[in-house]
């Protein structure tokens, strides 16, 4: 179901004397099964703009269409936007609270009103689908290592059977495998699951790897919006902004410059591992 | 929502109020306390709303800010005038089938009300004009007699200022928590007393998971510091009175003094 973002504006604290403009007047529009990049430098308000997305926040001007209708409409039924549009919070310390992994998976869809077998049913195969351990299920979610607590966090969103599944820096604080680990499963529910995903990060080479639709932020702003491609071909740009392109962009600049005739717009390293080889005519 | 509160919150401006040494403002608390509770007359509280006023013009901060502090008694103001109101005895104004109201009631009431509205909003000029570091510090000062009498005064300050420093920060988290909750679909404004109590538990846990590691990392890095309470412990930036703060007291002096001057003659 497309998700219509139609001007919106968002200021906090307003009337306090802290008032802080989050979001100025931002369109864009998230059509089904996409797997889109949402990227910015911190206080960019890329994470007041996901809360948006399943009605945490409402915007101080114009509104958001979920499958056509109006999420800001009286009677529109808050507790279904969030069940099909899951987002999952940067810090799992912040859901966790059960004692143990099965009950907390359990806790969004007995908000939903299930029966007791659907629930589990759901627990059980959201745990499967982000492959968590079996011998951990009945283990107290405190004790586990980031990056698990991270998959139990997703497999407590995923249980609600969401149709768009939105993640806020679902890599930070992680080593680079449990990283891949967490990016790869996340891979897997878009690809198998046909579930459109929202990935919100400030590492490029995490997105890169991924997405195919790149969405930037900068200071309220939607900047750039394209395609991998198209985005990191604003590499100096995006650097003005506090962010970068991935590494092998701008090696592939530089090869560039020195003289070998490789494609600049590779953005992965595998990508960029062809097209060296081929200008070195070994392909 | 659950940001609205601003007890205990400073705010950042620049104005002789803030500028004023922290053992000033307490002492100044200290002493609007007294005069609110020493006014008896009409003509007391008519004095005492002027300096009230004057001290926020003064402080910069604005009236709005501090009246939305008041959102949070509202309550026990509503309770307290109503017993005032109803249960004084007295000359009878209104009677409605048990309930009477009393000239006297109606009389005790409105006053009751003004001082626990002037009550708050004295003590939230103090604490929008003064960092919780600067709050503890006058304290710690001010209290100093009490080492005397083996008062762990600098321990108890340390952990006022710990608790202040923390208000915000678990303010936000639970804020994040509520969010990160209502996600999964939780519900907190639907249900009954029982059904809502409830659905506190998955907000408190982790907000309890959390404090109790934020406290842990801030133990191990103040004793990474070397931190071990009081002895010999200097300060940095130590308290001393300038000229500001002399004509604070002196201001001070001068207002408690007319207050009990009208409440003699007038009163």
């Amino acid at each position: 179901m497309p998700i219509i973002i139609d001007k919106i504006d968002y200021t906090y604290e307003i009337g306090t004397g802290f008032e802080k403009h989050a979001i100025r007047n931002l369109s864009c529009v998230i059509k089904d099964g996409e797997f889109i990049g949402l990227i910015g430098h911190t206080g960019s308000g890329k994470s007041t703009l996901i809360q948006h997305l399943n009605g945490l926040v409402k915007a101080t001007k114009g509104t958001i269409y979920y499958n056509g209708q109006d999420i800001y409409d009286k009677d529109y039924n808050m507790n279904i936007l969030r069940s099909k549009v899951g987002l999952v919070f940067q810090y799992p310390e912040h859901q966790l609270f059960e004692t143990d992994i099965f009950k907390d998976v359990c806790f969004g869809p007995k908000n939903l009103g299930l029966s007791r077998k659907d629930v589990e049913l759901r627990a059980f195969e959201a745990l499967r689908l982000v492959g968590l351990d079996e011998n951990l299920y009945y283990q107290s979610p405190f004790d586990l290592s980031g990056g698990q607590k991270r998959r139990v966090a997703i497999a407590g969103v995923l249980a609600m059977k969401p149709e768009v599944l939105i993640l806020d820096e679902p890599t930070a604080g992680l080593d680079p495998k449990g990283r891949d680990e967490i990016l790869n499963c996340v891979k897997k529910l878009h690809d198998e699951m046909g579930i459109t995903v929202l990935l919100v990060s400030h590492s490029m080479e995490d997105v890169a790897n991924y997405v195919s639709r790149i969405m930037v932020m900068n200071d309220g702003v939607l900047t750039y919006d394209g395609t991998p491609r198209e985005v990191f071909a604003h590499y100096k740009e995006l650097e003005n902004i506090g962010l970068s392109a991935p590494q092998v962009t701008y090696i592939m600049q530089d090869l560039k410059q020195a003289g070998l005739d490789v494609d600049t717009t590779a953005i992965t390293i595998e990508e960029a591992k062809n097209s060296i080889l081929k200008a070195l005519g070994k392909i | 929502m659950i940001r609205d509160i601003t007890i205990g919150q400073y705010y950042q401006t620049e104005s002789p109020i803030h500028g004023l040494d922290p053992r000033v403002k307490l002492m100044g608390t200290l002493v609007f306390i007294i005069s609110l509770f020493a006014g008896k007359s009409i003509w007391a509280y008519l004095f005492i709303t002027v300096f009230l006023l004057i001290i926020i013009k003064i402080s910069k901060v604005p009236l709005k800010f501090i009246v939305k502090g008041l959102k949070a008694i509202l309550i026990i103001i509503i309770i307290s005038a109503a017993f005032n109101l109803f249960l004084t005895d007295g000359e009878v104004v209104v009677q409605v089938w048990e309930l009477t109201i009393t000239k006297e009631g109606i009389y005790q009431a409105v006053f009751m009300v003004v001082r626990l509205i002037y009550l708050i909003m004295g003590s939230s000029i103090m604490t929008l004009t003064t960092t919780p570091n600067h709050l503890t510090d006058g304290l710690e000062k001010s209290m100093g007699f009490l080492k005397k009498i083996k008062v762990p005064v600098h321990e108890i300050s340390m952990m006022m200022s710990i608790a202040l420093r923390f208000i915000p920060i678990l303010i936000d988290e639970t804020d994040k928590i509520m969010k990160a909750q209502m996600a999964r679909g939780a519900d907190f404004e639907h249900g009954n007393l029982f059904k809502r109590a409830k659905t506190m538990i998955p907000i408190l846990v982790p907000l309890f998971v959390s404090a109790f590691r934020r406290a842990n990392e801030l133990a191990m890095a103040m004793e990474a510091r070397c931190y071990h309470g009081s002895q010999g412990r200097t300060k940095m930036k130590p308290l001393t009175y300038c000229k500001n703060d002399y004509f604070g007291y002196l201001i001070l002096a001068v207002y408690l003094i007319v207050v009990i001057v009208i409440n003699i003659f007038v009163g």
